[in-house]
């Protein structure tokens, strides 16, 4: 175990993890998660989108139109200055991008492990703080709304579609959560790449 | 699955079927016997494949429809006041309908034209005429909104208006009523001594932003200018007008304009007469008039003007030309290719088509000029005569052309739509016409590429074509298709005012170019509230400025306090980013203002003058949300 974590990676896994590093500077520019959502009034659909460091409409002015819908459930407004994690969500992929290129320095397995790790963790935060807002939003109403349905509440799914009064929300990862998932298929590939390696070698 | 043998059968019952309730009725009816009902039906969420613009004649508004199914989308306000939306009411709009006789919310709105690149439909702008008080309206393609109406100097009955050169360049407009020129009292029996003149106004049309401006009159003879289209390809430097009562009679001229066998058709060089004025050789004219702008989400602004660039025929050689055309003529209009310009004469026998090619050849040629009529050369009727439509139908009118070598005139008197061959001049087909049809419309037709699929008539008169609803019956459109060999009627339908002329534009180039909100961000209204932050009520004195927002489903503020006499303005802005979600504005018993309708991201102002003591509720007309009952709330007036 030990001999793996100290190997040095092979030329075309470091190739590979410097590929997984510039590609994850994509993810400042594309949205990592999306929302859509449609209902009858709404043929076209509205979307919200987001992205490492903001929430936006997926056009200019779906994010303002899917608030006044939530104003009728008694839903607080959805913007990004409510959302803390917005702040420092770019530096946590600063440190990965980061991560990606001091293994360029320091090629061994140990680093494309702990880039695992820390991808797994960001996921798994992002992923249960995602569904924890997702909770607050669709718990929290305001008692003096105009619609209250009894038992009713407005939580958006975490993956996949539901079906909410008359709107149906799909929620599903967009480009930049694809990327982030592809960097730790990536990252799985050269643990087991260079485990079979060390086989190789052994044999 | 049906056997090729029952398939037959079936088509053939149901073929008979169609028939048999028509036997009674017969030829008048059976063309409806086709399956011309699917071919108008456009199903539940299918749109149309046309727009149609319908000028509204006497209601001086233009209405859109969509073709084939004949389904009215829209009347959009132009000369006529509009309380729907509060056009021609509000602060913004009032100043629309300005002109130099005051303000007048109402004219009656003959034709419409569609901007053009290169003699085709480019989807911009719809221009319309306002012939009682000569004025020419703008309205844009992306909002289908009036943008601009420009006034008529010096003119009388601006019928021969407003028909555009082949890029838009200018749009002409001709007096219908010769009048004295400047305006004087003077007897009317002048008027047989030359004493009245008729114009011809070049209106410049800006490239960019459409924006009107008169570019030159050219003072003609005092004879009654009725209708015009301008060339296309080779005839592009020209614009054609049709004229009657050259006889200057100016009594009863029913008889008095019928006297002579032929009156003219004008032919006027656009190109040369603008080289004349640039040559200095049009001197400077009076007459007032306004133009009236109403820029994007702010109140329109009036602007008086004064003075035009006045030219003469005879300061102009090679300029205008009269082309005789018997008799009466009524429609002036120029084919796909620009070569032949066909008239149309309410009295005439045949339908008369001049060449233009023929006309460049012989026009500065003595021999074919057989006199001269102030300044411009009448030419022999025979020299440019291309051909003649013989016995065509009684009373033609106006044609259009397919594009595929046809062309369709309308028969006023004996209420039909002949299609004719052009170069040989001879009738392939008569459609009956439910009833005296003034204009058609092919889709494109009046353009250089026909879109040639349907036809419109507009009838004047619909006696029992619809179920009576007391003396006054709706005026009608027809449709036929006309894409194959023979063409069809298709459906008939009542339209909102007259239809007189409409011009009909594919689908495809308008549909996804509509604007769908003005963004808040851009709104530069003086008194927008661009969010509900900012309301606020403002007091100058005994005048109120109440700076207020809509949104689903409340107004803010509220609650407004005034006292009696007060003069309030409600600047309400809409604060919706969202397709089609307007919100209204009316308060109970407003007597000088009617409603608002505000379209997401635009302002737009009430005025409203305190009435006595009370509690007055204003709220929301438009079903703007499932709370839009609740968009209400209350002015309390104080004594």
């Amino acid at each position: 175990m030990k001999t793996l974590l100290f190997q040095t990676l092979s030329k075309k896994n470091r190739l590979l993890i410097l590929g997984v590093g510039l590609v994850l500077v994509l993810v400042y520019l594309i949205p990592i998660w999306s929302i859509s959502i449609s209902a009858p009034q709404y043929p076209e659909g509205l979307g919200m989108q987001i992205w490492i460091n903001k929430i936006t409409g997926a056009t200019p002015y779906d994010l303002k139109n899917i608030n006044l819908l939530n104003h009728y459930i008694g839903m607080q407004e959805i913007v990004s200055e409510s959302i803390p994690e917005l702040l420092f969500m770019p530096y946590v992929l600063g440190y990965l991008i980061f991560g990606a290129f001091i293994t360029e320095i320091y090629p061994k397995v140990g680093m494309a492990i702990l880039g695992i790790i820390n991808l797994l963790l960001v996921g798994l935060v992002g992923l249960s703080d995602f569904w924890r807002w997702e909770y607050n939003y669709g718990h929290n109403l305001n008692p003096e709304a105009p619609i209250i349905v009894e038992g009713m509440a407005y939580q958006p799914p975490l993956l996949g579609c539901k079906e909410m009064l008359n709107i149906t929300a799909c929620s599903y990862p967009s480009y930049g959560g694809l990327i982030l998932g592809l960097s730790l298929v990536a990252l799985v590939y050269i643990l087991w790449d260079e485990n079979r390696r060390k086989k190789s070698n052994v044999v | 699955m049906l056997k090729k043998s029952n398939l037959i059968l079936v088509t053939l019952g149901i073929t008979l079927m169609a028939f048999v309730p028509n036997c009674k009725k017969g030829a008048a009816t059976a063309t409806l016997a086709s399956d011309a009902a699917s071919r108008v039906y456009v199903a539940p969420g299918e749109k149309d494949e046309v727009y149609a613009f319908l000028s509204g004649g006497f209601s001086g508004q233009m209405s859109v429809y969509g073709i084939p199914s004949a389904r009215l989308f829209k009347i959009i306000p132009v000369f006529s006041v509009f309380p729907e939306n509060g056009y021609g009411f509000d602060e913004e709009t009032k100043e629309m309908l300005k002109t130099t006789h005051g303000y007048v919310p109402w004219d009656d709105s003959h034709h419409v034209e569609s901007s053009m690149t290169d003699g085709k439909q480019d989807g911009r702008w719809m221009f319309l005429n306002a012939n009682n008080t000569p004025r020419l309206a703008r309205i844009d393609l992306k909002s289908f909104e009036t943008k601009e109406i420009l006034e008529i100097p010096n003119t009388a009955g601006n019928h021969a208006s407003p028909f555009a050169t082949e890029n838009t360049e200018y749009l002409m407009a001709a007096t219908r009523f010769s009048v004295p020129v400047p305006q004087a009292s003077v007897p009317i029996d002048s008027f047989s001594k030359g004493g009245f003149k008729g114009t011809v106004t070049m209106v410049k049309v800006d490239k960019n932003t459409g924006r009107l401006s008169i570019e030159l009159q050219v003072l003609v003879p005092g004879f009654n200018y009725d209708l015009s289209h301008c060339g296309k390809k080779k005839s592009h430097d020209w614009c054609f007008f049709s004229s009657y009562n050259s006889e200057q009679a100016h009594k009863m001229l029913e008889v008095g304009a019928s006297k002579k066998d032929k009156d003219f058709i004008l032919a006027f060089n656009w190109v040369r007469a603008k080289e004349c004025k640039d040559q200095g050789k049009a001197y400077n004219f009076g007459g007032e008039y306004v133009n009236n702008f109403h820029d994007e989400n702010k109140p329109a602004v009036s602007t008086k003007l004064s003075g035009v660039k006045m030219l003469n025929p005879k300061d102009c050689p090679g300029m205008m030309y009269y082309m005789p055309t018997p008799k009466s003529p009524h429609g002036t209009d120029v084919d796909s290719t620009g070569e032949y310009i066909v008239g149309g004469g309410k009295l005439a026998s045949v339908i008369p088509v001049h060449s233009f090619s023929k006309m460049m050849e012989v026009k500065d040629k003595k021999e074919h000029h057989s006199t001269e009529i102030e300044g411009i050369p009448v030419l022999k009727y025979e020299s440019t005569l291309a051909g003649e439509v013989q016995k065509p139908c009684l009373g033609p009118l106006h044609t259009e052309f397919d594009g595929k070598g046809y062309a369709y005139t309308s028969c006023f008197v004996s209420s039909e739509v002949v299609k004719w061959k052009l170069g040989t001049w001879e009738v392939v087909q008569h459609l009956p016409a439910y009833y005296s049809v003034g204009h058609l419309s092919i889709v494109g037709g009046s353009s250089s590429e026909p879109y040639g699929k349907y036809l419109i008539a507009m009838n004047k008169i619909t006696k029992d074509r619809y179920l009576p609803v007391g003396m006054e019956l709706p005026q009608s459109a027809q449709l036929y298709d006309i894409s194959s060999g023979k063409a069809e009627l298709l459906s008939d339908f009542p339209t909102v005012g007259e239809p007189h002329y409409s011009q009909m534009i594919p689908a495809k180039l308008l549909m996804d170019k509509t604007a769908k909100l003005y963004p808040l961000e851009e709104n530069k209204h003086p008194y927008a509230t661009k969010n509900e932050n900012e309301a606020k009520i403002v007091r100058l004195g005994s005048t109120v400025h109440i700076y207020m927002t809509a949104i689903r489903s409340h107004f803010k503020p509220d609650i407004i306090e005034a006292r009696t006499g007060e003069t309030l303005y409600f600047h309400v802005t809409n604060l919706e980013q969202d397709y089609d979600i307007p919100h209204g504005f009316a308060i109970g018993g407003a007597p000088n203002m009617t409603n608002l309708l505000i379209m997401p991201g635009e302002t737009r102002t009430f005025k409203w003058v305190a009435p006595k003591p009370g509690v007055y509720p204003f709220y929301c007309t438009d079903f703007c949300s499932a709370l839009h009952q609740e968009m209400q709330q209350y002015i309390r007036v104080s004594p």
